[in-house]
């Protein structure tokens, strides 16, 4: 097996160091019920890569990639145009198979690049601080949630309709197991939400997703002010983080923790994983933060360095005291977004989302010029909800096997809402072309017809 | 180019003290922050204009620069390459840290998992176009069933600390479908992993230390006595975290059944058992796996992870929503708790898993087969047998063996020789070689768990055996003031993790205007 660098003569030669006759006696511990003395029945016995590589390519092409097609998918996952450079980088051996940089002496690169990336969240976002990356965007919603109900000691929070149903429902989860309430806005399609009717003095945050789920925007200002009133904090929830290159930052309009999908940079769709989460706050609750934090110190000779801190957070020391039992982050994912925002710099990153949002105001547009569409939102980045005269989803599946994937059909992530079915959430990213957006018009007109 | 043939070895006048103009030395180069790298204006990446000037922003336009550094794409390439060159990867050598599993990354994982038909997938994307990505996870959802025994799988958790937060919130849903809430107990070994108790706390469970016995186990009769109908679960990892096989598994588990409890086993060290033993045989009822351990998905430097859980007949209609269905129209992914999953304990991430990760394991698996799949557990438990024999001259080993896959020392043979378990740690850098998981598990005295995996050559686990018994002969030798310096050769020695802690500095910050910092 190419992978097992040990002979049958390295194996007897070591068994014999032992003291022992043979490898299975060293699962002398294990109940001999329960002891397996042959490869398990059924299961095929050991491949070469070509076979490997046959079989799992023959999965790969069952598969329509959106790369090859019109996409105008979005809904928390957006397709860009990652440079060849960050793959590169990312699959150097020093940083794809390295552990968690425990050992700072041996892990400066890593622990560089994390500082790098806590910084970049910090500024695209306009936070104080952010930490080493969280699984992705929707647990970085739920751990900014319970880290809202551990600052302000209260148990209640408040969604936004406009909040990514599986946001909403990963808090839903912890709610329920964890123990705190919801107060849950109805799916916001409209974009006309009040939400600062719903916070009092018991709730301990309202989240808010701007660009909304549906594409909408919110200015962040007023709600902060009332929140700040209630001694609530507001966390911004924002699923396309290439947004922020154009938008007000979450920062600037007095939010207090910020969650992120990160995926936009660096990352592939790799259909829903894995992406990765972004986490910012302000520096006073720094220390009520989950996952892992990357700060700048000294080493013994007087030279900058870096290493893992505050780690008395963390379950490895403080096990069941801990703020998060989170262990992993996301970090290679990290590194590729803090590479392909370093290539992006300062005006990559602005005209990036300056070219994705003229793609989707055009398209936006187009498609509100063909009969049987309108579009919901007057003010978007690149993702607007349109309804159509008819159920929505059969439309998407109709375009499909015209080789156009349309959009997000809304009955898929509000099932329960019937009235909901006839919106189409429709993206453009820079990835998409004038073709692509002929053949989506072209298709679209047909199958309305 | 050397074309005239001049002489190319050096006059030895021992003139360098290893002091440069640069600070950089030969290979290793000081690389300064990717902010301080600034030069407005340049781009690492060409975009096309904007097809409109047109806006739809509702006023909400950001104000003012975002504040993030111009570099061109080779000043990028540059940068991060000699970032990588800071650090020590499986790659580079061997990485024994316990616990971790740091095998052989193959690149063909790599390649697959990169294929468009997955990398480029959106997760919404109609699942008449998806059918082989769902497959894909039927597919290594069917092996780790098998491997495993065990007749269920959530796929979704993203690491493994989220696959006990799926298994432990999957057993709180079912005590409370079965009305049984006031069993709120939660049973963890004193040597469990940290994530352990954080994840039942964190679920409101109240949790209770069981003690050892002198052999590294559970106490079995300690822990017979502790049960009662306040006991939700326990949480027991098995190999456990001294490297040792808990033998009265199955006892433990007839036991805690014969109470009512559920039996979480923390599964990061199936790969000492993988193909050997079947979870499922010993009476467990929740275990997750990390691909990122048994299945080598990369580290990544600390992630991405994946942590499948593996459910019991009894936890099995509670498992997180999505998961992958067989219909009649192929495959689909049921993504609402009604119908087969209304019971379901509900959504635990975005989208369907780490789907990425997932490809990659399957690679290995396939590549392995049933055969090498056990072949490479026996390989790893031998490695670490071998270790804990060759070692065992100078270490002191706290329990006696055989070991499962990682090798459990104490620092007792360190005794009055002023040096400590990080001080080894530190100076096996300067040989070469990634350190050991040190001070964990907390049950013995100054831990150092080796875990060499199956990955490592006869030729490796010798050289890394000479090395640490000629450290272990010079710290007892009273060498202890070489060891406190240790390491000397890296790039960064000794940070000051205190002084880090003290006063946080978690982002760059730029340099106050000249004018500013004159007054």
């Amino acid at each position: 097996m190419r992978y097992l660098p040990l002979t049958d003569a390295d194996r007897r030669s070591m068994l014999a160091t032992i003291g022992v006759p043979s490898i299975d006696s060293l699962y002398r511990d294990v109940p001999d019920a329960a002891r397996l003395d042959a490869p398990i029945d059924g299961l095929p016995l050991h491949a070469g890569e070509m076979e490997v590589e046959r079989a799992i390519s023959a999965m790969a092409a069952r598969n329509v990639p959106a790369s090859d097609v019109p996409c105008f998918l979005g809904a928390g996952a957006y397709r860009h145009h990652v440079p060849a450079t960050v793959d590169y980088l990312i699959q150097r051996g020093e940083f794809l198979t390295s552990y968690t940089p425990y050992q700072p002496e041996v892990s400066q690169g890593t622990l560089q690049v994390l500082f790098e990336f806590q910084t970049q969240v910090a500024l695209i976002t306009g936070m104080d601080v952010a930490n080493a990356s969280m699984y992705d965007g929707a647990t970085a919603c739920a751990e900014a949630v319970l880290m809202a109900n551990r600052v302000t000691r209260r148990n209640r929070a408040v969604l936004s309709g406009g909040l990514h149903p599986h946001y909403r429902d990963t808090v839903r989860t912890l709610a329920r197991f964890i123990g705190f309430s919801l107060d849950e806005a109805e799916a916001d399609a409209a974009g006309t939400e009040d939400l600062a009717a719903r916070i009092d003095g018991e709730t301990s945050c309202l989240v808010v997703q701007t660009p909304s789920v549906f594409g909408h925007l919110t200015d962040l200002g007023p709600l902060a002010e009332a929140c700040r009133a209630k001694g609530v904090l507001l966390i911004a929830v924002v699923a396309e983080i290439v947004s922020l290159g154009l938008l007000k930052p979450p920062g600037a309009m007095g939010a207090d923790i910020v969650a992120a999908e990160g995926q936009s940079i660096g990352n592939g769709l790799n259909f829903g994983g894995p992406h990765v989460g972004l986490f910012a706050a302000r520096t006073k609750h720094v220390r009520q933060m989950p996952g892992r934090l990357c700060g700048e110190t000294v080493d013994v000779d007087g030279r900058r360095g870096f290493v893992l801190t505050l780690s008395t957070r963390e379950q490895h020391i403080r096990r069941e005291k801990a703020t998060s039992n989170i262990c992993t982050n996301s970090g290679l994912c990290a590194l590729a977004f803090t590479i392909h925002l370093s290539l992006l710099g300062e005006d990559g990153f602005r005209q990036l989302a300056k070219v994705n949002h003229a793609r989707a105001v055009r398209l936006a547009d187009r498609l509100a010029g063909l009969p049987g569409v309108s579009v919901l939102n007057t003010g978007f980045f690149n993702e607007f909800t349109v309804r159509l005269d008819r159920p929505a989803a059969p439309v998407v599946d109709a375009l499909a096997e015209r080789g156009v994937l349309a959009g997000v059909p809304v009955s898929r992530l509000y099932p329960e809402r019937p009235d909901l079915a006839d919106l189409l959430l429709v993206a453009a990213t820079e990835t998409v072309t004038d073709d692509d957006e002929d053949a989506l018009l072209a298709a679209l007109r047909e199958t309305l017809r | 180019m050397n074309t005239q043939g001049r002489p190319t070895r050096g006059a030895e006048t021992g003139a360098s003290n290893g002091e440069t103009i640069t600070g950089n030395r030969g290979l290793m180069m000081e690389e300064p922050l990717i902010f301080e790298a600034d030069t407005p204006g340049a781009c690492g990446v060409d975009l096309a204009e904007p097809v409109t000037a047109d806006r739809r922003l509702g006023g909400l336009e950001r104000e003012g620069p975002v504040g993030l550094p111009g570099l061109t794409e080779p000043q990028v390439v540059r940068h991060y390459t000699r970032l990588s060159q800071q650090n020590l990867g499986i790659d580079t050598t061997m990485y024994p840290l316990g616990s971790c599993t740091m095998k052989h990354n193959p690149r063909i994982n790599e390649k697959l998992a990169r294929l468009p038909g997955f990398a480029s997938l959106h997760p919404m994307q109609p699942m008449s176009t998806v059918q082989g990505a769902l497959a894909l996870i039927d597919a290594l959802a069917d092996w780790l069933k098998r491997l495993t025994g065990m007749p269920a799988v959530a796929m979704t958790p993203g690491a493994g600390a989220h696959g006990e937060l799926c298994g432990m919130m999957a057993i709180r849903a079912a005590l409370e479908h079965h009305g049984q809430t006031d069993r709120t107990h939660v049973l963890v070994p004193e040597s469990a992993h940290g994530t352990n108790p954080a994840t039942a706390a964190a679920l409101g469970f109240t949790v209770d230390r069981i003690p050892a016995t002198d052999e590294g186990r559970v106490d079995l009769a300690a822990f017979k006595e502790r049960l009662d109908d306040g006991v939700a679960a326990i949480m027991l990892t098995n190999p456990n975290t001294c490297g040792l096989f808990e033998g009265d598994i199955v006892d433990i588990a007839d036991a805690l059944h014969a109470a009512g409890g559920y039996f979480y086993c923390d599964g990061a060290n199936f790969n000492a058992i993988v193909g050997r033993v079947r979870p499922g045989d010993l009476g467990i009822d929740a275990m997750h796996i990390n691909l990122h351990k048994t299945f080598s998905t990369p580290h990544g430097g600390g992630g991405p992870g994946s942590g499948p859980v593996v459910l019991s007949d009894a936890l099995a209609p509670f498992a997180p929503i999505p998961s992958v269905v067989h219909g009649p129209e192929g495959l689909r992914l049921a993504e609402q708790t009604e119908g087969e999953t209304a019971h379901s304990l509900g959504r635990l991430k975005g989208f369907h898993g780490q789907m990425g990760m997932f490809v990659r394991a399957l690679a290995y698996i396939l590549s392995h087969g049933a055969d090498g799949l056990r072949q490479a557990a026996g390989d790893a438990v031998l490695n670490a047998n071998y270790l804990l024999a060759r070692l065992g001259e100078e270490l002191t080993a706290p329990f006696p063996g055989p070991c499962m896959h990682e090798v459990l020392f104490d620092d007792h043979f360190l005794k009055d020789t002023g040096v400590t378990t990080l001080d080894m740690a530190k100076a096996l850098v300067d040989e070469g070689f990634h350190p050991m998981t040190m001070y964990f598990p907390l049950v013995v005295h100054g831990a150092l768990l080796v875990e060499p995996t199956e990955s490592e050559s006869k030729a490796t686990l010798d050289a890394f055996a000479d090395t640490v018994l000629a450290l272990a002969r010079r710290a007892k030798a009273g060498d202890a003031e070489y060891f406190a310096g240790a390491p000397y050769l890296t790039p960064r020695r000794r940070l000051d993790e205190t002084a880090a802690a003290r006063k946080p500095i978690l982002r760059w910050t730029p340099p106050a205007p000249e004018s500013q910092a004159a007054e």
